[in-house]
C-alpha cells in the first residue's frame, strides 16, 4: 500500500511539476568493481552507472547468477575483490554480521542529493544500503487461452490448480503450469512464497527456533505438490530460465515467475502470438488468506568495507547516478519497477504494485534465513516426488536447518 | 639408487605434497572441530521500502568481541561428525529403536543426507568402475586390431569424451534427455507415455548419471589398455597360435594376464575419482534425486552468503576416511604383489 501511493504520489508530482532534474554525475577516477546478478534490469542499472563513470576510471562489472555465492568470500579479502555489491533483501544481513558492508551516511549526506527516502535501506538507523528497483513473483496468464475455456483470471492459488485441470482435461495443455520449482534455491522460494501466502512465521517469535512444522507448513507443502502436479515431470529441474523457454514455447497456460523477467518474455523475440496473448496477474493468495503468497524483494548497493574510502566514494557516486537516473527508468520502464523518483509505472509494473498494494510481506531480512531458505530447497524434494509425507519433510528441514544454525551460533 | 641421489629428487614433491595436501587436510580437520560463537541477539529495526520493521539482529560489536578472544569460535569436538546432517548416530539409534522392522529403519537411514549421499556415491563407484574397465579394454582391443591407416582417427574420436570438460558433457546431454529435448521427447514417444521423465525418477536419474560416468571415464582406462597393448610379448602369442589358440583364448590366457597390473592401476585411479562425483550432479541438475559426498560440501558453502565452514570441513574429512576404506582391498593387493615380485 505504501510503496503503490508512494509511486503513484511521486508520479502525480512529476505530472504537476513537468520538470526534470538529473542527478549531476560523479564523472569519478578510481576503480570501481560491482558484483550483482543477472538479469536485465541489473545490466541496465550497471550501464547507466559506467556512462557516469569518467574515461579514467576502472570500471568492472561481474555479473552471475552465482553472486550470492561469491559475495561473503570476495568482500572478506582485503582489499576486497568488489568495492560494491548488488544485493537484494537476503544478502546484506548475513555481510553485516559479519561486518563486510559499510555505513554510508556520510556519502549519503555529500552525494545523495536525488535519492528518496524510501530507497535508503537503514539499519538501526544506519544506511546500509541504497534500494533501486523492486521485485516479486506473480502470475502470468495466455489471455487467448483463458478465453477460448472460459476461465476468469485465477485470483488464488485453488483457482489456478481448477484453471490447470480444466487446460489439461480439454487437452489443450498436457502440463498447464510453471514455476522455477529447482531443487534448491528456487524450491525454497516457492516454498517461503506459498508459507507466508498462509499466514505462517518461519521462526518462533525473538527466537532462532524453527516454525514451519506445524498445519500452515503442511498445507503449503500440499498445494506446492498439486501445483507440481501440473507441471512439467523435469520441474524439479526447472529454473526461472528454464520455465522462460517453456512458456515462449506455448506449452504453459499459467505461470508463477519473476516480474523483472517479464521484459524478456514480451520483447520482441519468440512466437508474436504467444507474446501478445501474454498477460500479467497479480500475485495469488492461497488457502482464503488476504495476502498474496509472494513475497516482496528490493535490489539495491552496497558499500564493501575492506576497500578504501576514494574508491567506496567513486562506487557510491556512479551507482547513485543510476539509482536517481529518470532517464534510465523510464527508459527501461518495462524492465523493472524502478523506485527511482520521477519513474511512472508502465503495464508491466502491474505484478509489483498489486503485490505491495495487496499487503504482500518483504522477502524477511533475518541472519538465519538463508540457513532455513537452504534446508527447504533440499528438504522438501523428497516430498514432492511422493517419497515421504509432509510432515516427514518437514521434520527433516527443521533438523537439517537446527544442525546448520547451531554450527553457526543462532541457535 | 642411492638415498642422497633418491632424496634430492624426491624432495620437491614432498614440499609441494605437504603444503599442498597435508597442511590443508589438517586445518580442514582443525576447523571441522570447532563451531561458531553463540551470536548475541538484540532487537533491531530495520527499515526497507516496504516499511520499518523491528527484526532480530546479532549484536555486532559483541560479537566481533567474542570472535576477537577467540578466533576458531567454540571447541565442539567431535559433535559435528555426529550430528544430524553427518553421520547421525543419534537419529540411527532412535530409527533403530522405534522402528518395527527394518523397512521402517532403511526409511530413516536413507532420509538422513549423510547416507543418502553414501548410497548413491558407492552405487555410482560400484557400477562406473568395472563398466570403465571391461568397456576400456574392449576398446583398446579393438581399436588395437584395426589397419594402421583408421587407428589415429579412432583413437582420437574414442578419447573425444574425455576431453570434453565434464560439465560442458553433462550440459549438452542434460538438454537432450529433457522432456523437451531429442532423447527425452523420444524415450517419451517410443514407450507412449507423455509423463515418462528421465530427470524426475530416481531411479532413471540414477542410470543417466551412471551411464554418463560410464561415457566420460571409458576413454581414460581405454587409453591406458591401449598402452599396455603395445607391450604385450609377441613371442607367448606367436607360440599360442602355434599351438591352436584362438583369438578368445590368447585374450584370456595371454594377454589379460599381461594387463592385470595396469587393471589394478585403473581400479585404483577409477574408483578415487567416482568417489568424487560431482560435476555430473550439477551438470543434469539432479540434486533432487541424487547426492554424493562432493555435493554435500557443496552444498554446506552455498547457503546464500552464509557457509558452512566446519560441516563442510567434517564431510571432506569423512569423504576421506570413506576413500581410505574403499581403496584398502586394492592397495593391500598392490602391495602384496610388490612383494611377490621382489
Amino acid at each position: 500500500m505504501k510503496m503503490l501511493s508512494k509511486i503513484t504520489l511521486t508520479a502525480t508530482l512529476m505530472f504537476l511539476l513537468g520538470q526534470t532534474t538529473y542527478a549531476a554525475c560523479g564523472n569519478t577516477s578510481g576503480s570501481i568493481n560491482i558484483l550483482a546478478n543477472d538479469f536485465p534490469a541489473l545490466r541496465t542499472y550497471t550501464a547507466t552507472a559506467k556512462d557516469c563513470a569518467g574515461a579514467g576510471a576502472d570500471f568492472k562489472v561481474n555479473h552471475t547468477s552465482e553472486h550470492s555465492n561469491l559475495a561473503m568470500a570476495a568482500l572478506s579479502a582485503n582489499p576486497a575483490e568488489y568495492s560494491a555489491r548488488i544485493g537484494a533483501n537476503s544478502s546484506i544481513v548475513p555481510l553485516m554480521n559479519e561486518g563486510l558492508i559499510r555505513p554510508m551516511d556520510d556519502l549519503v549526506a555529500k552525494h545523495g542529493k536525488g535519492l528518496q527516502k524510501s530507497q535508503l535501506i537503514t539499519i538501526d538507523g544506519k544506511v546500509m544500503a541504497v534500494a533501486f528497483m523492486a521485485n516479486t513473483q506473480h502470475l502470468y496468464y495466455r489471455e487467448d487461452i483463458l478465453n477460448e475455456l472460459g476461465i476468469p483470471v485465477p485470483k488464488t492459488y485453488e483457482e489456478v490448480v481448477a484453471a490447470a485441470e480444466k487446460m489439461r482435461s480439454s487437452g489443450k495443455l498436457l502440463n498447464p503450469y510453471a514455476a522455477a520449482y529447482k531443487a534448491g534455491w528456487n524450491l525454497g522460494e516457492e516454498f517461503v512464497n506459498m508459507f507466508l501466502g498462509h499466514g505462517g512465521e518461519f521462526f518462533k517469535p525473538g527466537s532462532a527456533k524453527p516454525n514451519i512444522n506445524n498445519a500452515k507448513g503442511i498445507a503449503t507443502l500440499k498445494m506446492l505438490k498439486k501445483l507440481a502436479g501440473y507441471s512439467n515431470p523435469d520441474f524439479l529441474t526447472h529454473d526461472s530460465e528454464a520455465i522462460k523457454v517453456e512458456w515462449e514455447s506455448g506449452k504453459v497456460g499459467l505461470m508463477t515467475l519473476w516480474a523483472s523477467r517479464s521484459g524478456t518474455l514480451l520483447d520482441d523475440e519468440g512466437d508474436p502470438g504467444i507474446t501478445a496473448a501474454t498477460k500479467l496477474a497479480a500475485p495469488a493468495t492461497v488457502g482464503g488468506g488476504s495476502i498474496p503468497a509472494a513475497t516482496l524483494w528490493w535490489d539495491g548497493f552496497t558499500l564493501a568495507t575492506n576497500r578504501s574510502d576514494k574508491d567506496a566514494e567513486d562506487s557510491f557516486k556512479v551507482l547513485v547516478h543510476a539509482a536517481t537516473s529518470k532517464k534510465m527508468a523510464n527508459d527501461a520502464a518495462d524492465q523493472a519497477v524502478w523506485l527511482v523518483e520521477g519513474f511512472t509505472p508502465g503495464p508491466k509494473s502491474v505484478g509489483v504494485l498489486a503485490a505491495a498494494k495487496m499487503g504482500a510481506k518483504p522477502y524477511p531480512m533475518l541472519p538465519h534465513m538463508s540457513l532455513m531458505h537452504g534446508a527447504l530447497g533440499t528438504e522438501i524434494v523428497d516430498f514432492l516426488q511422493g517419497k515421504e509425507s509432509a510432515q516427514q519433510a518437514l521434520a527433516d528441514v527443521e533438523a537439517a536447518y537446527i544442525g546448520k544454525a547451531k554450527e553457526k551460533g543462532f541457535l | 639408487m642411492k638415498h642422497k641421489t633418491f632424496f634430492w629428487f624426491m624432495l620437491p614433491t614432498c614440499i609441494a605434497m605437504v603444503l599442498f595436501i597435508a597442511i590443508p587436510i589438517v586445518s580442514i580437520f582443525v576447523q571441522s572441530l570447532f563451531i561458531e560463537h553463540q551470536k548475541p541477539t538484540i532487537e533491531i529495526e530495520i527499515c526497507d521500502p516496504f516499511g520499518c520493521k523491528k527484526e532480530v539482529g546479532v549484536d555486532i560489536e559483541a560479537y566481533a568481541a567474542l570472535n576477537e578472544e577467540q578466533p576458531l569460535g567454540r571447541f565442539n569436538g567431535l559433535e559435528t561428525y555426529i550430528d544430524r546432517n553427518h553421520l547421525a548416530f543419534k537419529e540411527l539409534y532412535e530409527g533403530w529403536s522405534n522402528s518395527k522392522n527394518f523397512r521402517e529403519f532403511s526409511s530413516t537411514f536413507f532420509n538422513l543426507p549423510f547416507y543418502k549421499a553414501l548410497t548413491f556415491t558407492l552405487t555410482y563407484t560400484l557400477f562406473v568402475t568395472p563398466f570403465v574397465i571391461c568397456l576400456g579394454f574392449i576398446l583398446a582391443l579393438s581399436i588395437n586390431a584395426l589397419t594402421l591407416k583408421i587407428k589415429g582417427p579412432t583413437i582420437f574420436a574414442t578419447i573425444l569424451p574425455m576431453i570434453v570438460t565434464p560439465l560442458m558433457g553433462s550440459l549438452v546431454l542434460f538438454w537432450m534427455i529433457d522432456a523437451e529435448g531429442i532423447i527425452g521427447s523420444t524415450i517419451q514417444d517410443l514407450f507412449n507415455d507423455p509423463y515418462l521423465s528421465l530427470k524426475a525418477s530416481t531411479t532413471l536419474t540414477w542410470i543417466t548419471l551412471i551411464t554418463y560416468g560410464i561415457w566420460h571415464h571409458a576413454p581414460f582406462a581405454f587409453i591406458v589398455f591401449y598402452a599396455a597393448l603395445q607391450t604385450v610379448p609377441q613371442e607367448p602369442i606367436e607360440a599360442a597360435i602355434i599351438d591352436g589358440a584362438d583369438r578368445i583364448q590368447r585374450i584370456r590366457y595371454v594377454v589379460i594376464p599381461h594387463l592385470l597390473p595396469v587393471a589394478v592401476f585403473i581400479a585404483l585411479i577409477s574408483m578415487m575419482d567416482n568417489i568424487r562425483v560431482f560435476e555430473p550432479i550439477l551438470g543434469f541438475s539432479a540434486e533432487a534425486s541424487a547426492q554424493s559426498f562432493s555435493w554435500l560440501i557443496y552444498n554446506d558453502l552455498r547457503n546464500i552468503e552464509v557457509m558452512n565452514f566446519g560441516s563442510a570441513a567434517a564431510t571432506s574429512i569423512l569423504t576421506i576416511i570413506m576413500v581410505g576404506i574403499l581403496l584398502t582391498p586394492v592397495l593391500i593387493k598392490t602391495w602384496r604383489e610388490f612383494g611377490e615380485t621382489r
